[in-house]
């Protein structure tokens, strides 16, 4: 097993290495630049501007050079739109922010989402399912972007019970809303998914034997069933948990949160390359240790599986 | 600013009187000032930089105004007003000019702000080892070597800006800049600390580490979330500012915005959603406002080869610019209080008087009458439709316009437009390159005088993205830069821009904005909107 953890770790570096590589490119390659303005500033300046932050180095020289300076100093370089602040520092400021908003989203999401699959496959076709279909059906096609401003219109300014927007360091109202924006959809999809797989198991053989030993429907379920039916459900979680703790870009526009959601999209739109990079390694790292640990999970649930 | 003041400003060897007061907005007779003086806004976008020269937009401004002061201020009309300087004296045709600066003016950190306050961030600005964007501002003033200083040819101690003494500032110029002074309100000619800058590096801007002599210092920063400001006590006139927090949440989505203020979370945002102005106005007739901005909205003509060569004839141009029913723009489009368009500067701009052109006094129905005669003449029509590509960045408004526009064209000329729509950057890439035949424009004054916007219709301008090249226009701006009253050359340019019509000018701005009724002091007749804190005031309700 721990060979086993070594080596996915050690592929994992030529795949960052080629997501570098691939990102920088495309990046470079997109019209437009970081000094691309309305005013067309005049050359001297770009010059300047060029020459402070490397850009006026051949393109495989600077992919070496950033590419080096993570290596040995764990510096992701400076944010070009920003100008007072590094690619670090965003992100240390940001990703304590999303990494809160998105964990409790995911507990939420597979507390409620669990709940109401196994409740539907318990009960199937009856009132209980329908209704755990229709809160996941109704849940997915209410995106956040409808969403987010829905919960403002009625939280803050009907009821006036909590900020519409903001942080403040995580208090609690600051987090409901963002909270609950993000981990509807994710919920519905946890539910259908739960939902299917409990559904196949409780038909399968081991549970027909059990039923008929005259095991208690809670011991069958909690004890036989559920371990199995969660194979699936966890390997959406992976994915599903990188995206819920980088953020979701609607969340930080709608919730003035101050994570590192909209980086994705505003830096992109800047052409902020250095915080492209950073955010885009960020989930890459990311995402490859979370499907590592995925797939540890499936060994440990499934006795079949070995490494 | 009206032209007057300007010329009383800059008239030769004027000195204001050291005992001027400076601008201050003060409660009216009636008025009970709040208990809690707190002003809270909205950012559309964080502030990319608090580095006054660094700072390159609009919000990152209006931030800089608050917690530094340059040598002169604007006040509720955008009249020029003593700040750090109490006056000056302007000589050598407006090249030279004198500033004295006030002895009582200090650093939040309690230091003295000094000339060389000014000369340390004036070289910093134009430094290429700085790499301000805003360097151009710097180029811009024709300050002594600014240009071969940004171009790495002389060191930046080279720059014509001298302290005589601790309180004297001398700065000379390569050509006669008569607005100079008014140039000293942008942020990029702020003063700056040397030994904080020196201490902290680029963390200087953080709170707890920057040292700032404006009525205001930051006191809480958190990127892409909010930033505070709290009163400066060591602030020369401390005693006249009223207001002591001011919070500039940010806030991207303008829907979330109007929530939160409807929900008294913010005293002040701006814009509105597109369309919601007239329903907020009568809804709120004391706090949703539209005021005239300093900006307009054109589109621009490819005068190139690359462009479908029916445009070089002016009879085409012409059709379809009286084919544009401005009043449906702003009227059902917009509804903002945008005024329509028919010269490329603003008339509300200081000093800026042009006689109305021809077109504008027809009514639309002649116009369009007129629009089917020319490009009929030209060849064209509907039975010989001109087919043309129109490109403009992806905005609902700028879609709804460019949607309305192909329309008018489509209706009355037969013209088939083809819109294209790009990403910001993207957009600029392909406007600049001039592939299209039909450009979206839009253009903010950097100071309030006509020749902000004219400048872009001089031929090597590099905004001048249609590329209209005429020598006329060329020497007439050329001439306008030492002319005592430019005006009667810029009414010419905008006579020659009416007769050869290289832009179609579509609307002027307005700035439409909810303000918390409470607020007093705001200066709705600035059109460049700039606007301090310090003038503002809170009554009870």
């Amino acid at each position: 097993m721990i060979s086993y953890i070594l080596r996915r770790l050690l592929v994992a570096v030529p795949t960052i290495l080629v997501l570098i590589v691939l990102s920088f490119l495309m990046m470079h390659y997109a019209p437009g630049g970081p000094w691309t303005s309305e005013r067309a500033f005049p050359q001297a300046v770009i010059d300047a501007l060029n020459a402070k932050y490397g850009l006026d180095k051949p393109l495989v020289s600077q992919i070496a050079s950033y590419t080096w300076n993570i290596v040995a100093h764990f510096d992701f370089g400076p944010s070009l739109y920003y100008k007072d602040r590094s690619v670090a520092d965003l992100i240390a400021q940001g990703f304590p922010v999303t990494l809160t908003y998105g964990f409790w989203s995911f507990v939420v999401a597979v507390a409620v989402g669990g709940s109401l699959g196994v409740a539907a496959a318990v009960w199937h076709n009856s009132w209980l399912d329908y209704l755990a279909v229709g809160i996941s059906i109704g849940a997915q096609v209410l995106p956040n972007f409808v969403m987010a401003p829905i919960l403002v219109l009625v939280f803050t300014l009907w009821l006036g019970w909590l900020p519409g927007g903001g942080w403040q360091g995580g208090a609690f109202p600051y987090v409901v809303m963002p909270v609950i924006a993000l981990s509807t959809s994710f919920m519905a999809s946890i539910a259908r998914i739960t939902r299917s797989s409990m559904l196949e198991v409780l038909n399968a053989g081991f549970i027909r034997t059990a039923r008929a030993k005259g095991l208690p429907m809670r011991r069958i379920v909690l004890r036989h069933a559920l371990k199995p039916a969660l194979l699936p459900v966890i390997s959406y979680l992976g994915p599903a948990f990188v995206g819920m703790i980088t953020g979701s870009v609607v969340i930080d526009i709608y919730f003035s949160t101050g994570g590192i959601g909209q980086y994705f999209v505003n830096s992109a739109l800047n052409r902020d390359y250095f915080v492209i990079m950073g955010v885009t390694i960020l989930t890459g790292a990311l995402t490859v240790l979370f499907n590592l640990v995925v797939d540890i999970l499936y060994a440990w649930i499934d006795p079949k599986i070995r490494y | 600013m009206t032209l007057n003041t300007v010329l009383r400003l800059t008239a030769a060897t004027l000195v204001l009187g050291a005992g001027l007061p400076a601008f201050a907005a003060d409660p009216q007779e009636g008025e009970t000032l709040a208990e809690s003086q707190t002003f809270t806004y909205r950012l559309l976008d964080e502030v990319p930089t608090l580095d006054p020269q660094l700072n390159e937009d609009v919000s990152g401004s209006n931030v800089q105004r608050d917690l530094f002061e340059g040598l002169m201020n604007q006040d509720a009309q955008g009249n020029l007003v003593p700040g750090v300087a109490t006056g000056y004296t302007a000589t050598d045709g407006n090249k030279t000019y004198v500033f004295t600066l006030r002895e009582e003016a200090k650093w939040s950190n309690g230091d003295p702000v000094t000339a060389q306050d000014f000369v340390y961030a004036w070289r910093r600005a134009i430094d290429p080892a700085t790499a301000s964007p805003y360097a151009w501002f710097v180029e811009m003033t024709t300050m002594t070597n600014a240009s071969k200083i940004l171009a790495g040819e002389l060191p930046p101690e080279e720059l014509g800006v001298e302290a005589v003494d601790d309180h004297t500032l001398k700065v000379t110029l390569e050509e006669s800049i008569p607005y100079f002074a008014a140039m000293t309100t942008t942020s990029t000619l702020f003063p700056a600390p040397q030994a904080t800058i020196e201490k902290f590096g680029s963390e200087w801007t953080r709170p707890g580490n920057m040292v700032s002599n404006g009525a205001y210092v930051l006191s809480e920063h958190v990127p892409n979330e909010y930033h505070k400001r709290i009163k400066n006590d060591q602030y020369w006139d401390a005693g006249n500012v009223h207001i002591t927090e001011v919070t500039g949440l940010v806030i991207n989505d303008v829907n979330q915005a109007l929530t939160r203020y409807l929900a008294g979370e913010l005293d002040m945002i701006e814009p509105l959603p597109a369309g919601q102005f007239p329903e907020l106005k009568e809804k709120y007739p004391d706090q949703a406002t539209s005021v005239p901005r300093l900006c307009n909205y054109y589109y621009t003509f490819n005068m190139t080869d690359s462009a479908n060569p029916a445009l070089k004839d002016v009879r085409v141009r012409e059709a379809m610019s009286y084919a544009i029913d401005r009043d449906v723009i702003v009227n059902a489009v917009l509804k903002g209080g945008q005024s329509p368009a028919y010269i490329f500067t603003p008339p509300f701009t200081a000093g800026f008087e042009a006689e109305e052109p021809a077109y504008q006094a027809m009514t639309q129905k002649e116009r369009d009458a007129e629009a089917v005669r020319l490009i009929e003449e030209a060849g064209y029509g509907k039975d010989h439709p001109l087919t043309l590509r129109l490109i403009y960045n992806t905005d609902e408004n700028h879609k709804k316009i460019a949607t309305v526009m192909a329309q008018m064209w489509k209706q009355k000329l037969g013209i088939d437009v083809t819109m294209q729509n790009f990403e910001w950057k993207t957009f600029l890439e392909i406007r600049k390159q001039q592939d299209f035949d039909v450009a979206r424009g839009a253009w903010c004054g950097d100071y309030n005088e006509a020749s902000t916007f004219l400048q872009l219709m001089v031929s090597d301008n590099s905004q001048n993205d249609g590329r209209f090249a005429n020598d006329e226009v060329d020497a007439l701006m050329m001439e306008s830069k030492t002319m005592a009253d430019p005006n009667p050359n810029y009414a010419k340019v905008e006579e020659i821009l009416e007769q050869e019509v290289p832009v179609i000018p579509v609307y002027h701005y307005a700035n439409v904005f909810m303000l918390n009724a409470a607020i007093k002091g705001w200066p709705y007749e600035n059109v460049e909107n700039n606007w301090y804190s310090k003038d503002f005031y809170k009554v009870a309700e």
